[in-house]
């Protein structure tokens, strides 16, 4: 390790993900030697990327593996929808419109993407599939990396940026536990994620109730350097309480469960919380659209969990789950398995029953079967639970990342104290606050690390240059 | 109340469902291979599902490098050796007679030992049944002798094939076979898609996560190769009885103009194959038969490479030699390909013909 804290590296990019791996092939192309900072072992790298799984991109006729065309307007108007108008919009513009050239930029830098999918969200339109997952495209990223020269240090967590006049000089990392050590560089990238793997963070910022969340993506994420800029005074954006936090399987694995931990069978279910009481309408509208918002109603309720009550009609309408449901032949017998009050939910469901009317069902559209005179109403697919055997699901919230992060401009520059600094950009999660304010779009994250990623690895070589030569004056 | 998953205690074919079930869930992996859309079509996964599944599965370890779940995450994916030690087991299981069955799988050793043992009945028919007068190679063996000795060394083990291939379909709950099963299943073999890696363009056998196409050439060169020695066989057999033209046959000859290119491809797939599988991670496919298989790919090198050794020989005092020993490995891979990796040929077309029907 000694040759890497001895040499004055060009790019100093700390973080190992997509928008990292971005920013450093772009400064390794422009000739500029490059060190990551991966605060994780390496089968663990790759931060919340090795879990994603496609990228949204604007394209204006048919793209690789994109049909028709997904203009700026309908994508910008998208975004409006889920983050409420909370957004920056020069910044959302700019992640839209450049998303176009970086799909192939991707594809020349080693990203395979998949023709066509079943199962799926129908996204063909929207979003390109990454062939594999976001595994394949980080492996991909780093091949990339490795044959340009790009040094990658696994289990390097830093603990500080050491920043003087406006001015980055050195990080302080611990290598796979050992001790502190100093590597300077003449520019910095800040690529390391949001604080999601913090639980006492989560829980200074939401409350006890966070602790009984579920992480759904890396654990690694403990924004250890989040803390120390915002600690150093960088300008911040975001809301420490608004994270990407969907709704999963209770039983899913307290970190890194990812994907499969997904369960879609809410809108054909009833959903209770641990009284045995509804509380929302499950037929709002299609789950794509609606499925994020269920984390954040689920963290409402006691003990922040919930059960999804379904027939044996609707057993095989959603995707597979990972864990496999709770069955019982009786109502009472599957309350007594999932230790819900058996007489409450036997009520709950003769209510919600009674309220279910005659009408067409259909299962991948909004069919308007709704329910009449129970509270709340379920708007769309409202059939009685009543065939035998019952299906129960648990259902917890699960924090994919947060949002509070450091701001940033347009060429992805940090500011501290409303002044540039000289050297440091932030690319991913870091700074994607900047743009997803609140809610969230389906492969929108992929797409701010690639733009900022790209932008804060061209940047970042530049300024490196800049600062060689002020040295040298 | 987190399920146990754990794999303590669980059966090769459980531990393949328990991965298969947590794959359905994801279904990041669609792209690269047959298997992924097969699963796509099931909630839940008999033992047939299982054995169809498994051997549809080329080993390309794409999904292992893709997945996010493999080891040290707890729910511990490896579907590429779930899948061969799954597969291995039906082959074992559907192997007749089954006292041979893993034999020579499992064990390098024991190829070699059958190897040796044929090596010694040839030469020993060549010293005891040397005829008085002939040309070429029946100067040292007749041809009454070697049909006596190969043509049931080549119905029987066929014989014992098809008895698998028939537990085999009964086991996946194969239908009857129509014209347009066997032509996708054959188109798809013979361009060996589930190693292309689908939008990949390769695989990820010998160089870990990056893709390459190495050993699909050298698969490919192996079966083409094994391919025009049969057919060069076949040939010669026709002109002998059809046309009353004997051996040798000279270089411009259907046999020889099959037989020299099939024997330059088997050996030289042969041998890639065998450097190919030193490179790639034994844990990623069933560690128990690696040396069996390495033993299997290097004797479909030796056999291409003793017949070209023989051709190159002829007329000369070394023929006397080289025939027993090229005919010996003959012999030895015939005898036990029922029983060595070469089922696997025949099982995978199943599979394949299986999965034709499945996707309709």
């Amino acid at each position: 390790m000694s040759a890497k804290s001895e040499k004055v590296w060009d790019v100093v990019v700390v973080g190992g993900g997509n928008a990292a791996l971005c920013a450093a092939i772009e400064a390794a192309e422009a000739g500029r030697s490059v060190i990551i900072l991966e605060g994780a072992p390496k089968t663990y790298r790759g931060g919340n990327s090795r879990h994603t799984r496609n990228f949204r991109c604007m394209h204006r006729g048919p793209l690789s593996v994109l049909t028709d065309s997904y203009e700026e307007d309908e994508y910008f108007d998208d975004l409006i929808r889920v983050t409420k108008g909370n957004t920056d919009e020069e910044l959302a513009r700019l992640a839209i419109r450049t998303s176009e050239k970086c799909l192939p930029w991707m594809e020349s830098h080693g990203v395979r993407f998949q023709p066509s999918l079943s199962g799926t969200l129908s996204l063909g339109r929207t979003n390109a599939f990454f062939l594999g997952g976001g595994k394949a495209l980080v492996n991909a990223y780093y091949n990339t990396a490795a044959d340009l020269g790009v040094e990658v240090v696994y289990e390097a967590q830093v603990t500080h940026v050491e920043i003087a006049d406006g001015r980055f000089n050195a990080v302080e990392v611990e290598i796979a536990g050992g001790a502190r050590q100093r590597i300077e560089g003449r520019a910095v990238v800040l690529a390391s994620g949001g604080f999601q793997g913090d639980i006492d963070w989560l829980a200074r910022a939401w409350g006890p109730a966070a602790r009984n969340f579920l992480i759904r993506g890396t654990p690694y994420n403990r924004g250890v350097v989040l803390k120390d800029m915002l600690d150093q005074g960088a300008d911040s954006v975001g809301d420490p309480t608004q994270c990407h936090a969907v709704a999963i399987d209770g039983r899913a694995p307290k970190f890194d469960g990812g994907i499969v931990t997904r369960l879609d069978c809410v809108p054909f279910s009833v959903v209770v919380n641990k009284n045995g009481e509804r509380f929302y309408d499950e037929g709002e509208d299609v789950w794509p659209k609606r499925y994020a918002i269920w984390g954040r109603l689920v963290a409402a309720q006691p003990d922040q969990v919930a059960y999804s009550i379904i027939d044996s009609k609707s057993a095989n309408l959603f995707m597979p789950s990972v864990f496999p449901a709770v069955e019982a032949d009786t109502l009472e017998g599957l309350a007594e398995k999932m230790g819900l009050p058996a007489e409450k939910l036997r009520q709950t469901v003769d209510a919600f029953n009674a309220a279910c009317r005659e009408g067409t069902f259909h299962p991948t559209e909004l069919d308007g079967l709704a329910t009449e005179g129970v509270e709340p109403q379920k708007t769309n697919w409202a059939r009685p639970i009543s065939d035998p055997p019952f299906y129960g699901y648990s259902l917890r919230p699960g924090v994919t990342f947060t949002y509070l992060g450091l701001k940033v401009d347009e060429t992805a520059r940090v500011t501290m104290g409303g002044r540039k600094l000289e050297n440091v950009w932030a690319a991913g999660e870091i700074m994607a606050g900047s743009i997803l304010g609140e809610g969230y779009l389906a492969g929108f994250g992929m797409t701010i690390g690639t733009v900022f990623g790209r932008i804060a690895g061209q940047e970042a070589a530049k300024g490196a240059v800049r600062g060689e030569n002020a040295h040298a004056a | 109340m987190p399920l146990d998953q754990t794999r303590t205690g669980l059966s090769t074919t459980e531990e393949a469902r328990r991965q298969i079930e947590i794959c359905n869930a994801c279904r990041y992996c669609e792209g690269y291979c047959s298997v992924f859309p097969a699963i796509t079509l099931q909630r839940s996964f008999s033992d047939g599902d299982i054995t169809q599944l498994a051997n549809l599965c080329h080993n390309c370890r794409g999904c292992y490098y893709a997945c996010q779940y493999t080891d040290p995450h707890e729910f511990q994916i490896n579907l590429p050796k779930a899948l061969a030690e799954a597969r291995s087991e039906s082959w074992e299981r559907f192997a007749w007679p089954g006292a041979f069955s893993g034999l020579f799988q499992r064990s390098g050793v024991a190829l070699a030992a059958a190897l040796v043992v044929c090596f010694g009945l040839l030469f020993w028919a060549g010293q005891a049944l040397r005829p008085e007068s002939g040309e070429g190679f029946y100067a040292f063996l007749t041809h009454s002798v070697m049909v006596a000795i190969f043509m049931p060394a080549f119905l029987l083990p066929l014989f014992a094939i098809s008895l698998g291939l028939r537990a085999y379909w009964r086991e996946v709950g194969g239908m009857p076979v129509r014209l347009t099963h066997l032509t996708r299943a054959f188109s798809e073999a013979a361009r060996l898609k589930d190693l292309s890696g689908g939008a990949a363009g390769g695989c990820n056998f010998e160089k870990e996560d990056r893709y390459t196409n190495v050993r699909r050439w050298h698969h490919q060169a192996v079966m083409y190769g094994f391919l025009l020695c049969f057919a060069s066989t076949a040939s010669a057999t026709m002109l002998h009885y059809a046309f009353d033209m004997p051996a040798p046959y000279g270089l411009f000859s259907l046999p020889k103009l099959l037989g020299i290119p099939g024997g330059l491809l088997l050996a030289l797939g042969g041998l890639g194959m065998a450097v190919l599988k030193t490179r790639g991670e034994k844990d990623l496919g069933a560690p128990a038969l690696w040396g069996g298989e390495m033993a299997f790919v290097l004797l479909l090198f030796f056999t291409g490479a003793s017949g070209l050794a023989l051709y190159a020989a002829s007329g000369s005092a070394l023929v006397g030699v080289l025939l027993p020993v090229h005919l010996g490995a003959v012999l030895a891979f015939f005898l036990t390909a029922p029983y060595t990796k070469m089922v696997h040929g025949f099982f995978r077309l199943a599979a394949l013909i299986r999965n034709a029907q499945m996707q309709e």
